[in-house]
């Protein structure tokens, strides 16, 4: 692993150093809408008969890479898709609920590519870049025309044309969706895709398989390491360019809503090997959960958060009410908490409050449900208002889905008796970081979707993580990593090379070495240890105090976990504990890079708030003085730290402003 | 509660295979039934046993990925996916049998881990729309009437888990191919390859060692995601027309 070479400064906290700032992002200048049509002209072409000759690696199938591998096969190029799932329909795209935005005004109602630019970027705390956004709100119309080609079937009004709704706080209609399963449909699209470019023969799928480490040559993305996650064989995979759409890294808290198997591995390989690391503490933890039901669970499910506006959040003002039967306590010993502390907006305040709001009802002793540790995770969503106002069937038709899914989990039913919910973590808007190509740090790695940091800033508004997924998928990328790749094919690279026997090395030492500790404690029971640290002290309210004791905790868990993890089972058949222990490994080390960049973040944005950093009543505070600037991470080796590099945000189209929903 | 688990365990694709009786106690009623396997895991862990091997990913009953036979039924005793039943469908003192899917083409891996890429071929032999990328037409050009489009999302709510063909006494997998043949079928878009599409998949289907459809209707009653029976009507008169359009 190299060391960062470029000047840096001393050590600041003890914990990092800041290295050269990022000046350039590749972003072409002039006005806004013309940008992207800009550098799609000046990105190189390469001829159709010499793009077979080029090959693609990308890995991960969700929006972003089974859409980029799909029309990298129909463009010609040769791709080598990976998942570590039996088949590329089943990534994690999939759970997504609500719907995708796209700029269509299909409703006549004052929508546009501006107003979803400016929506987007105002949503995300104003800690993303124009220049990406305006290009996401740009493509977001051609999304929704490829996906209705593919057969994605959206919700249709009855004169046959596409139906909208509003989604999360906007008041223009401009969510597209498939009842509560649009994820599911539009992955399904992306998937179908895929398989007639394998049956074409331009892709070849490698399911269940595992990128473990990237294979660099001469400063270039040459590769990457795999392991067969069946045969256990670790091979070796060489191309002109890799691409990570691997998804996002919430399950370093343990509990999220994302899959079992989601992890940080295939870009934390790749921040180890020098590909910076934008904004990794910028999580979103999103409010409808379903809540924790003892120490057995294994992950959270989500609930459209829709269901807040008929739902009303309240939990008992005595701590004493909080075992008794909801339906039992009288309506003036409940605290409708968050419509006494914002009226105005009332139960619709933004993910971010909802969230830190029902944590410190909870901290305070009034939480309720049943007790996990020492404290009752959870608060009312009472829908017994909206059942007199509404009738039973009318709830049902609008939100039936969602309430059976509750009863199916909790065992209660939620047309009698209050739901609970819980805030999860849901969403990373931090990621490797990009260039307006996105390219990392790393020139010939490209990162796309989730996996990338590029385009929600410190907060990620509903409907808009499918169509950042899809556009860098089928529009984005697929334009910009031609630029590379006609300068290639590149110098032809034997298995032999140092790099690749170097990097193919390290994953079997690594493999033999979690099998030899043989220690005492289960990989489940670390990663369990390290979610609860993040949780406290790097989930929704942060604190120096705090963060400075994670950090402690983590390195100590750390060093616990290579000495003392029980890996059972051999390397060469299926183990899915092997799989695991790699992830958390990894998981262990992010960690410290999260609450490194918390540390270092004395302001409240987005989706954080900074205990340090608040106004006189007790709300976010942000700094853009100070703070208006991407933080990206380089790697500073095995016993070296972290460096920082800003690249600093300008705002030239949006104003900056604070948010207020008082 | 207490329950006693029989599982399959194979430690390989071509190992002998056989029953093991592990009893598990304390289980709580609001586990999931793979979060009761976790814990039995956990345990044999602990004491230097592998632990069983089975799939799962989103734990949310979306992804398709989890699938066992639970005491003979296609993911238990409920209309859902294994890692949506919870225990409160089991009493204390039940004995509950886990085995993986079983078909020819499903070969089992490890333990309850089967391998479906079967359904990925047959996908790639005709389950989709060809339309590249950056060749649509605006998405209102093509109005699609209501009770169509509601009709084909219905089918496309399929996941791919195999519960279909776990529970069909011939292994077919009619109802899979017939979803797919009706979600791409009742679209405009699906039209031009509508015929070539379903002879290609049935042949791909057939060729993977999947059985015939015998209208048992065991594979609409097992499906989590309530797909009608009528999908492999929809599959057998589209096949029936490609025919007689010489396909």
């Amino acid at each position: 692993m190299t060391a960062p070479t470029t000047e840096r400064t001393e050590l600041i906290h003890g914990l990092y150093t800041e290295g050269e700032p990022i000046v350039d992002t590749k972003a072409p200048a002039g006005p806004i809408e013309q940008r992207w049509s800009k550098r799609k002209f000046e990105a190189a072409l390469v001829n159709p008969a010499n793009r077979r000759k080029l090959s693609v690696i990308i890995v991960g199938t969700g929006l972003a890479g089974g859409a980029a591998a799909a029309t990298l096969g129909e463009a010609g190029y040769h791709v080598k898709s990976f998942c570590y799932q039996d088949s590329p329909r089943r990534a994690h795209s999939i759970a997504a609920q609500g719907g995708i935005n796209a700029a269509k005004n299909y409703k006549e109602d004052g929508d546009s590519v501006f107003r979803l630019f400016y929506d987007t970027v105002k949503g995300g705390d104003y800690r993303s870049r124009e220049s990406n956004v305006y290009r996401l709100a740009e493509v977001s119309a051609n999304i929704i025309d490829q996906c209705v080609a593919q057969g994605v079937p959206f919700a249709r009004e009855y004169g046959g044309l596409l139906d909208n709704r509003s989604f999360g706080g906007v008041q223009v209609s401009r969510t597209f969706y498939a009842r509560g399963q649009t994820g599911q449909q539009l992955l399904i699209g992306a998937y179908q895709a895929l398989e007639r470019q394998v049956a074409a023969g331009t892709v070849e799928m490698f399911a269940r398989h595992e990128m473990l480490e990237l294979v660099v040559v001469d400063g270039k993305a040459r590769g990457i390491i795999a392991r067969d996650l069946v045969t256990g064989e670790v091979e070796t995979h060489l191309a002109d360019a890799v691409v990570l759409a691997s998804g996002g890294y919430g399950n370093v808290f343990y509990l999220s809503t994302n899959a079992m198997g989601s992890n940080v591995t295939a870009t934390w390989r790749a921040h180890r090997k020098g590909a910076y690391f934008g904004n990794p503490c910028y999580t979103q933890i999103h409010p409808t959960c379903i809540p924790v039901s003892g120490e057995h669970q294994s992950k959270l499910t989500l609930m459209s958060e829709s269901l807040r506006n008929d739902g009303r959040i309240w939990v008992p003002k005595k701590a004493e009410d909080c075992e008794k039967d909801p339906r039992e306590i009288p309506e003036e010993d409940r605290d409708y908490y968050l419509e006494r502390i914002y009226p105005s907006f009332g139960n619709l305040v933004p993910r971010d409050i909802a969230s830190r709001q029902a944590k410190n009802v909870c901290d305070e002793g009034r939480g309720v449900g049943p007790k996990v540790g020492d404290f009752r995770r959870g608060v009312y969503l009472d829908f017994t208002d909206a059942l007199k106002r509404m009738s039973a069937e009318a709830v049902a038709e609008k939100y039936g889905n969602l309430l059976d899914m509750y009863q199916r989990i909790t065992g209660e039913n939620p047309y009698e008796v209050p739901m609970r919910i819980y805030p999860a973590v849901h969403y990373t808007m931090g990621g490797l970081w990009v260039d307006y190509d996105l390219q990392s740090s790393i020139p010939g790695l490209f990162v796309a979707g989730e996996a990338n940091f590029s385009d929600h800033g410190a907060n990620r508004l509903g409907a808009s993580a499918l169509m950042q997924g899809l556009a860098d998928g089928y529009f984005v990328l697929p334009n910009t990593i031609r630029d590379y790749l006609a300068k290639g094919p590149f110098e032809a690279l034997e298995e032999s090379h140092p790099s690749v026997v170097e990097a193919k090395a390290a994953v079997d030492a690594r493999v033999a070495k979690f099998l030899s500790i043989n220690g005492d404690r289960s990989v489940d029971s670390f990663h369990k240890e390290l979610g609860n640290i993040m949780w406290e002290y790097c989930g929704m309210e942060r604190s120096e105090e705090g963060l400075l004791k994670a950090i402690d905790l983590i390195r100590g868990l750390r060093d616990e976990f290579w000495r003392n993890v029980k890996v059972l089972g051999a390397a060469d058949t299926l183990n899915q504990s092997l799989e695991k222990a790699g992830r958390v490994a990894d998981f262990l080390e992010l960690g410290e890079l999260m609450c490194i960049d918390a540390l270092h973040r004395r302001e409240s944005c987005g989706g954080h708030f900074r205990a340090e950093s608040q106004t006189e009543d007790g709300e976010a505070l942000r700094h853009d003085d100070e703070y208006a600037y991407v933080a990206a991470w380089e790697w500073g080796g095995d016993s070296g730290a972290p460096v920082l590099h800003k690249e600093d945000l300008v705002y030239e189209f949006v104003e900056m402003k604070q948010r207020s929903y008082k | 509660m207490n329950l006693t688990l029989k599982i399959w365990r194979q430690a390989g694709p071509r190992a002998q295979g056989e029953m093991v009786t592990y009893p598990v106690t304390d289980i709580s009623e609001d586990m999931s039934f793979l979060e009761m396997l976790d814990v039995l895991n956990e345990q044999l862990n602990a004491r230097g046993e592998e632990p069983i091997a089975f799939d799962s990913d989103c734990r949310e009953g979306i992804c398709g990925m989890c699938g066992l036979m639970i005491s003979g039924q296609a993911h238990g005793p409920e209309v859902t996916t294994t890692c949506q039943l919870h225990m409160r469908s089991f009493k204390d003192g039940d004995e509950i049998t886990v085995e993986p899917w079983r078909a020819d083409a499903f070969p089992v891996i490890k333990d309850l881990v089967v391998d479906r890429s079967s359904f990925d071929r047959i996908i790639q032999a005709g389950g989709f729309i060809s339309a590249n990328t950056g060749s649509a037409p605006e998405a209102h050009s093509v109005p699609v009437p209501k009770p169509k489009a509601d009709r084909s999302f219905m089918a496309a709510a399929c996941i791919g888990c195999g519960a279909c063909v776990a529970a069909c006494p011939n292994a077919s997998g009619m109802l899979f191919m017939g979803a797919k043949i009706t979600h791409l079928g009742e679209l405009p878009q699906g039209q031009p390859e509508r015929d070539a599409r379903v002879v290609s998949m049935v042949s791909t289907h057939d060729h993977e060692g999947f059985g015939g459809c015998t209208n048992v209707g065991a594979c609409a009653d097992a499906c989590p995601k309530e797909i009608p029976l009528d999908v492999i009507n929809q599959l057998n008169k589209d096949l029936r027309r490609a025919l007689m359009h010489g396909e």
